[in-house]
């Protein structure tokens, strides 16, 4: 009850704020609430089923691509082709899992980043629709959903703010539910959970074609959010950043990819200001709350103040 | 026969950890599974709960070929696996442990009443909320029997259960075995040779991987080839 409260408490936060934040700050809050939503989707994967996957740029880039190629080759309008981005998203981390859950740890690392890049090439080879590394702007027209002009500031925040609401209360949902129980059984010892007649595998393709729809989800509502389809999506680095999110918010919580995602947007923003070598900042911060909070913000955050939460 | 087991061998790079064993074990008996260090004993019950592929033989439960199920769904078929290393989740609660048991079979607030009955079974009712790896040694083997109990199994497989309880403890232990041997059949690896003695209704003994006698306790304890193999004769084989 004190969890369900605290998480939507955020949300009330997150609504209060579109009315009184600068639009400097309303625009950086609804990007990082949609990169927040690909940081969930990856915890689900990383934080609670305890597989590492360094290849989720490949579903952040599906349901972006799913969703732009929709847009702009089908001319389809919004609301399908976010379904079509979700769908993408769905059937490649599926298909991804099958193959790639016959390896584990660092076997498991690799084999996602390969199919990633494997992905990532296989954008640029098909320039001729995908514009490859230049990307292709959505047209106004595309980015129409139910009325609303999703290229509006208020009308994009609001949206991000159902996304990640979303996102936030499935995965709470989730983790509590016995399935999410399970996947944290197995992070924490697979073979004990399959000694208690429990389908692992099963559990970790349901776990993965989640975690990667989740991405997927963000990676669409990206797309049609700010306008903008490219490969530097689908490369190596939006594979890391969720990564980062949730090591820095708290691998295994709830709240913490979105804690993660605000806290490095913010540290580079912020420093980048000071410096052009912003990145040197950035990496001190990180490197500091590596050694003292190795659990990130909220993991550190329940080991000392909050045993309970999610 | 609850569970037959025929011609069931394991090798591992030429090694003959287990070669073609036989073993039939009835309905509601309690069966205690005996040998000297690398007898075999701990791969053989793996080959029957399916955590280790066999290299020959067939197993049977409850009338079922399973030899090609893989353990989870054997489990599901009513085995439960003790593991002999404890292998309890440490860094979830104690009723936590036993409801990722119980939850494979029941749902809600019957999967909560089952943990606590469990626990309560075992002794460890006062420390559900407790993290299991704060749990001492004992404790722990403990949790292992809640985590095997609230399944209801048909098959109860404990892997050296009594390994590092205090002599109350083990006192506590045979009479839960005794109590739960009117519901499930048991089949029990066991050093210590009071308990098996006490507990067993039939004894199999292993040695290098073979059968080398099955009888009653009274039986195994009078005979000689197990004297000369694993007794050492006398009593002096007790722990």
């Amino acid at each position: 009850m004190r969890a369900l409260t605290l998480h939507l408490g955020l949300l009330a936060v997150l609504l209060a704020l579109h009315f009184v934040l600068p639009a400097y700050h309303h625009g950086n809050l609804a990007r990082v609430m949609v990169l927040a939503s690909f940081a969930m989707g990856y915890n689900i994967l990383f934080g609670y089923t305890g597989l590492l996957s360094l290849g989720h740029a490949l579903f952040f880039a599906a349901g972006m691509y799913g969703m732009g190629l929709s847009v702009q080759h089908l001319g389809l309008s919004a609301g399908p082709a976010l379904m079509l981005g979700l769908l993408s998203g769905a059937v490649i981390s599926g298909a991804l899992a099958l193959l790639a859950l016959r390896t584990s740890g660092v076997a498991f690392m690799i084999v996602t980043l390969m199919f990633a890049q494997a992905g990532y090439l296989t954008i640029l080879h098909f320039s001729e629709w995908t514009r490859g590394d230049e990307g292709f702007v959505l047209a106004q027209a595309g980015r129409m959903l139910w009325g609303f002009d999703l290229s509006d500031p208020n009308a994009r925040y609001v949206a991000a703010l159902i996304l990640f609401g979303i996102c936030l209360m499935l995965s709470l949902w989730l983790v509590r539910a016995p399935f999410g129980r399970v996947l944290v059984a197995i992070r924490e010892n697979e073979e004990r959970v399959r000694m208690l007649g429990y389908d692992t595998f099963a559990h970790k393709l349901a776990a993965l074609t989640i975690s990667g729809t989740m991405a997927a989800a963000a990676g669409a509502a990206y797309g049609i959010l700010f306008g903008y389809v490219g490969a530097s999506f689908a490369a190596v680095q939006y594979s890391i950043l969720p990564l980062l999110y949730v090591l820095l918010g708290g691998a295994g919580t709830v709240l913490g990819p979105f804690i993660g995602t605000l806290f490095m947007f913010y540290l580079i923003d912020l420093s980048s200001g000071i410096t052009t070598a912003y990145m040197l900042i950035a990496g001190v911060a990180l490197v500091l709350l590596t050694v003292f909070a190795p659990q990130g913000i909220m993991g550190e955050l329940r080991r000392r103040l909050w045993k309970g939460l999610p | 026969m609850l569970l037959s087991v025929k011609g069931l061998s394991k090798r591992f790079d030429g090694l003959h950890a287990v070669e073609n064993v036989d073993l039939d074990l009835p309905e509601g008996e309690i069966r205690a599974l005996i040998g000297p260090n690398g007898a075999g004993k701990t791969t053989l019950v793996g080959m029957i709960a399916g955590r280790i592929a066999a290299s020959a033989g067939r197993v049977t439960f409850n009338g079922e070929d399973i030899t090609r199920l893989p353990a989870h769904r054997r489990i599901a078929r009513g085995m439960a696996y003790t593991f002999q290393i404890t292998s309890v989740f440490a860094r979830l609660s104690v009723s936590e442990n036993v409801g990722l048991a119980a939850r494979r079979h029941l749902h809600g607030a019957a999967a909560r009443n089952a943990v606590v009955e469990a626990l309560d079974r075992v002794g460890l009712g006062a420390r559900a909320d407790q993290e299991a790896g704060d749990l001492a040694y004992g404790h722990q083997r403990l949790l292992e029997l809640a985590m095997g109990i609230v399944q209801r199994p048909r098959l109860l497989i404990l892997d050296e259960p009594t390994q590092g309880l205090s002599e109350g403890e083990i006192e506590a232990f045979q009479d839960l075995i005794r109590d739960l041997a009117q519901e499930t059949t048991i089949l029990l690896i066991e050093h210590n040779m009071r308990v098996v003695m006490a507990l067993a209704d039939r004894i199999t003994v292993l040695d290098g991987g073979r059968v080398l006698a099955e009888g009653t306790p009274e039986e195994i304890h009078a005979n000689a080839a197990v004297q000369a193999a694993y007794l050492g004769g006398g009593d002096a084989a007790a722990g």
